[in-house]
């Protein structure tokens, strides 16, 4: 196994009194596939936000790929290939869905695109997808799986090395899960690192490597998904005493 | 030069304006039809300008008058301390330049600020430079300023057909940038944001540096468009150069041709500017103000895309 991409150490975050993250150390090493659980409210979102920039952690330090990334924008952090899906779909609403492609394709990816072929790379992420067949359609007319879709491709056209998935999966159909699971899966293949943040146990047990749990802002558990299955902490978070 | 078919209808409907423009100075000689049209496209060049930031960007901004006004002022103070050597141009570029970095500061002061709050900003500080105009003696004060039309004019006939033509160049100019601006890089970074700040800057898009970028092209095309102004009305002062008319038309007609598109502003200038030239003539100039504030209010609740957006809809109602 080769070293972490990504590396939190120590990160804390409050909201005024309230400590969302309280000294969180997650790593995730090249090409893997990590699951984030945890209760609503335990920090998964702030963490991954943390991540990916949206929001400065108080404390600790985010380093990705050797880079301290702590007090980096989110716009240059998505060019270094830190790349996140959010968990209620933002498409770009005035564009269709290739349009949509061509942001990441020409923003993030800019320096490892070929300028003259933006819209074949597009075309070639729609189809991996799955997504090619509505490749000209308004992205605002998408039904909800295809939304969550166009969410992983748009990630996915920024040309990362490690990708945050935000509840890709909440309120799909069994059917559609698999959909979603398969296109990570594929993406994993390609030597993707995945952060998977779901509620869906059945889809991240099946899909994680390694599993963190949180609760209340700290990391109470680490392991394997069977390791996880039997932690008593872990069961006692979900379920109360 | 014409990468596709477009480009080419394009250029070419660039070039019959100019050259219709032109044959109207030889045919034309009544002077009220140069004072209509400039004032139709100076609203045109001022449409555009607004809309890289409130239609592109979607940025709305309530200061417009702010630029137009500076942009006025700025021809009025460099003629006062250089005379008239300094010529039409210089005065232009110069307005351009002083706007651009006004956009830039009021940008990067504000631009961090979400919907409305930043279109309260923008108009306080339309405010604040109409009261610094108020008490700047040299370029008049409140009293105003007149200016001396220079004698020479070309080759035109007249004063006034010169400024036209100038216009005129100034809103091809203007349609050309907005146009290139549309469909570039740089303009769905700016689409980008308008539809959704956040996922805008996690697929890479430096946000508040095209933010800035789009502010700064607003405030020079809004100078570009005040700077002849002096010369066209021959007497400014503060609460005509700074008028909220100003600012409100910029608004509606954008969002009355539509603001996605390029030539959304340019049909929405034609079309408003055109019937309040009608209106101002036939019945009289205050009612073209409610004129206006009617076609706002109607096409707000009736055509929140414009003109524009209502022919989108049909083409792909018949599409389908």
């Amino acid at each position: 196994m080769s070293g972490p991409v990504l590396t939190v150490s120590g990160v804390s975050k409050r909201f005024g009194g309230f400590v969302a993250l309280q000294n969180v150390d997650v790593h995730v090493n090249a090409g893997e596939r990590l699951g984030l659980i945890g209760p609503n409210g335990s920090g998964k979102t702030t963490l991954i936000n943390c991540i990916s920039g949206a929001l400065f952690n108080d404390g600790g330090s985010i380093v990705f790929e050797g880079r301290d990334i702590t007090r980096m924008p989110p716009h240059q952090r998505t060019r270094l290939g830190v790349a996140r899906s959010f968990q209620i779909p933002k498409p770009f609403r005035s564009m269709s869905v290739l349009e949509n492609l061509r942001v990441p394709l020409e923003y993030a990816a800019w320096s490892r695109s070929e300028h003259r072929h933006i819209t074949d790379e597009a075309m070639a992420v729609l189809e991996q997808i799955g997504l090619k067949g509505r490749a000209h359609e308004n992205s605002a007319g998408l039904t909800q799986v295809d939304m969550r879709k166009l969410e992983l491709a748009r990630a996915l056209a920024a040309k990362p090395r490690l990708l945050v998935s935000d509840e890709a999966m909440a309120g799909l159909s069994s059917a559609e899960v698999d959909e979603i699971l398969e296109i990570l899966l594929a993406l994993n293949r390609r030597g993707v690192a995945v952060i998977m943040i779901e509620h869906i146990m059945r889809a991240v047990m099946r899909f994680s490597e390694r599993v963190v749990v949180l609760d209340a802002g700290q990391k109470i558990a680490e392991g394997t998904p069977a390791e996880i299955v039997r932690n008593p902490q872990v069961e006692r978070a979900y379920l109360g005493e | 030069m014409f990468r596709n078919r477009a480009d080419f209808i394009f250029w070419g409907a660039l070039a019959a304006v100019l050259l219709a423009g032109l044959a109207f100075t030889r045919i034309i000689t009544n002077e009220y039809y140069y004072t209509a049209a400039y004032a139709i496209l100076q609203a045109t060049v001022m449409a555009l300008a607004w809309n890289i930031l409130g239609g592109f960007t979607g940025y709305v901004n309530f200061g417009s008058a702010g630029f137009f006004g500076i942009g006025a002022y700025t021809s009025i103070a460099l003629g006062k301390a250089f005379g008239q050597t300094l010529g039409l141009p210089v005065m232009i570029a110069a307005a351009a330049l002083i706007c651009g970095l006004i956009g830039l500061s009021l940008g990067y002061l504000t631009l961090r600020l979400k919907g409305v709050y930043f279109s309260i900003a923008t108009l306080a500080m339309a405010i604040v430079f109409e009261t610094l105009m108020n008490n700047w003696s040299y370029a008049g004060g409140a009293r105003g300023a007149y200016i001396l039309t220079p004698d020479s004019h070309l080759w035109f006939n007249s004063y006034i057909q010169m400024l036209f033509m100038l216009m005129l160049l100034l809103t091809l100019g203007s349609i050309t940038v907005s146009r290139a601006l549309n469909a570039s890089r740089l303009g769905r970074g700016l689409a980008a944001i308008r539809d959704d700040e956040v996922a805008a800057e996690c697929a890479g898009v430096p946000t508040l540096k095209l933010k800035l970028i789009s502010a700064t092209l607003m405030g020079a095309m809004m100078g570009v468009a005040g700077a002849p102004y002096p010369y066209f009305v021959t007497f400014v002062d503060p609460a005509s150069a700074f008028s909220l008319f100003v600012a409100v038309n910029a608004i509606a007609m954008p969002m009355i041709g539509g603001t996605a598109h390029w030539i959304g502003p340019v049909i929405g200038a034609l079309l408003v500017g055109t019937v309040q030239q009608v209106i101002t003539v036939t019945v009289s100039s205050e009612l073209n103000v409610l004129f206006v504030g009617i076609m706002l209010v109607v096409f707000i609740s009736l055509a929140p895309q414009g003109i524009v957006g209502l022919v989108q809809k049909v083409r792909a109602r018949r599409a389908r």
